[in-house]
């Protein structure tokens, strides 16, 4: 795995000593391949806007990546909506994270709210928005993570919640810390929260990460710097906002998201109320 | 057109497990009634290793071509047809849905069954067709604009149980993936 990405940046692997003693690689050779795809990126000649899906310092990606192209479809038929979901489906209570056991979570209490809309503007309304997140001590309810920080019996990490017929939602949640993984040596992920949402056409279907302001891991990070450009990079990362901020109670985050644009046209739109055909 | 650029996608990581799963999340119809068909698989990588940590959804038209637009996916009442569905993979890369054969969303038309994978080293979801096989294939726009030896990889195969659909993330016989307009 390792050789067919040297094979591509030789200069950079004969720069770089490579290994930590438990094999593997230091975070300096991960952030040294992350560096030499940044520089080549302007060599693209295009923005681009979407994490790439061949990021061999993410090690994880190399082997589960498609090597051929992706070939261009035009939406049809079934394409053109998306699955709905209702008030049967979810719960009021479930975009509380906090409330969800006897106790309170361990942590710092976070509202995160924001609007969904697509390319157009046009906000995704009554639509289904799914979180998960590790706990203040950056601990995932999970087999695979193990690692010495304890689990909070009183926090789970999972929400849902509808989006209003604005488009917004609105979470109340723990901030969650940041997280060891094994890409290499000593590689810790900056704090996220995972988001999982659907549009109003299925294409716009989509699972990403939001960040938070000025986190010092970003640049270590080779999940996030798959996004070679920083403007996309930046569309991940919440802001803070004291407006949203209440007395003695939470902190505040602002983060809104844009899905790809939607390829309805206005007659297909006027079905919407009798089935979708 | 689009006016805004979307926002990035991120991979869905290891720990999905406890948060997107749900009880009944691959049955779109119970198993066993009548018309029900088993859409099964396995998820590799390019080393033809199965993929244990993949998430499969699933959006399909009822047998009669009609799209959905129920609600009750997430607490599924056993007689709605919501047309959406969710799998992860198990430790030997294999997902499974209780459906039933979507039929043609417009007259003469080739249905199909949208799918989307998702996992653990996977930076951004993918999206492809799984096709009903049989005649109707001939014409169909996808198919035709794919080079011939890589067609059969969007075609489900039949089964003792219903449909065979494989999902290769990378390789000589990678299955194709999809891009849509604005992507």
């Amino acid at each position: 795995m390792w050789s067919s990405f040297a094979a591509t940046v030789p200069t950079v692997t004969a720069l770089i000593a490579g290994n930590a003693p438990n094999g593997l690689a230091t975070q300096a050779r991960i952030s040294a391949e992350i560096a030499a795809i940044e520089c080549a990126h302007p060599q693209v000649g295009f923005a681009e806007t979407q994490p790439r899906l061949d990021y061999p310092p993410y090690r994880s990606s190399q082997l589960r990546h498609p090597t051929k192209d992706l070939v261009r479809a035009d939406p049809e038929g079934l394409e053109l909506w998306a699955p709905c979901f209702g008030g049967r489906d979810v719960h009021q209570l479930e975009s509380d994270l906090t409330i969800q056991h006897k106790g309170q979570p361990i942590g710092e209490r976070m509202v995160v709210t924001g609007r969904i809309v697509d390319g157009d503007g046009r906000p995704v309304r009554r639509q289904l928005i799914e979180i998960w997140q590790a706990n203040a001590g950056g601990r995932y309810i999970h087999e695979r993570d193990q690692h010495p920080s304890p689990l909070d019996p009183n926090f789970s990490g999972v929400g849902r919640c509808l989006t209003d017929d604005n488009g917004w939602y609105r979470f109340t949640t723990i901030k969650p810390g940041p997280y060891p993984w094994k890409n290499h040596h000593n590689a810790w992920r900056p704090a996220h929260i995972h988001f999982s949402l659907f549009g109003t056409e299925f294409t716009q279907r989509m699972i990403t990460q939001m960040y938070f302001p000025g986190d010092p891991l970003f640049a270590l990070d080779p999940i996030l710097q798959s996004i070679t450009d920083q403007r996309a990079r930046d569309r991940l990362v919440a802001g803070y906002d004291h407006e949203l901020t209440t007395h003695e109670w939470a902190t505040g985050y602002r983060w809104d998201i844009v899905l790809s644009g939607s390829t309805r046209t206005p007659v297909e739109n006027s079905d919407n109320g009798s089935g979708h055909r | 057109m689009s006016t805004l650029t979307a926002t990035p996608g991120q991979t869905i990581g290891p720990f999905f497990g406890t948060a997107l799963p749900f009880d009944g999340d691959n049955h779109l119809v119970p198993p066993g009634t009548a018309g029900a068909i088993q859409l099964h698989g396995v998820v590799t990588d390019g080393d033809g290793t199965p993929v244990p940590d993949a998430l499969l959804e699933i959006w399909q038209a009822d047998a009669d071509g009609e799209i959905p637009s129920a609600t009750g996916s997430l607490h599924r009442d056993g007689w709605t047809f919501t047309g959406w569905g969710r799998s992860a993979t198990d430790g030997e890369g294999r997902y499974s849905f209780s459906t039933v054969a979507p039929g043609p969303t417009a007259p003469g038309s080739a249905p199909f069954i949208c799918v989307t994978v998702f996992a653990r080293g996977l930076l951004n979801r993918l999206f492809t067709r799984a096709y009903l096989p049989g005649d109707h294939l001939a014409g169909d726009r996808l198919l035709e604009s794919i080079p011939a030896e890589r067609r059969h990889t969007l075609t489900a195969r039949r089964d003792r149980h219903g449909l065979r659909f494989d999902i290769r993330l990378q390789g000589d016989d990678e299955t194709v993936f999809l891009r849509y307009p604005g992507h």
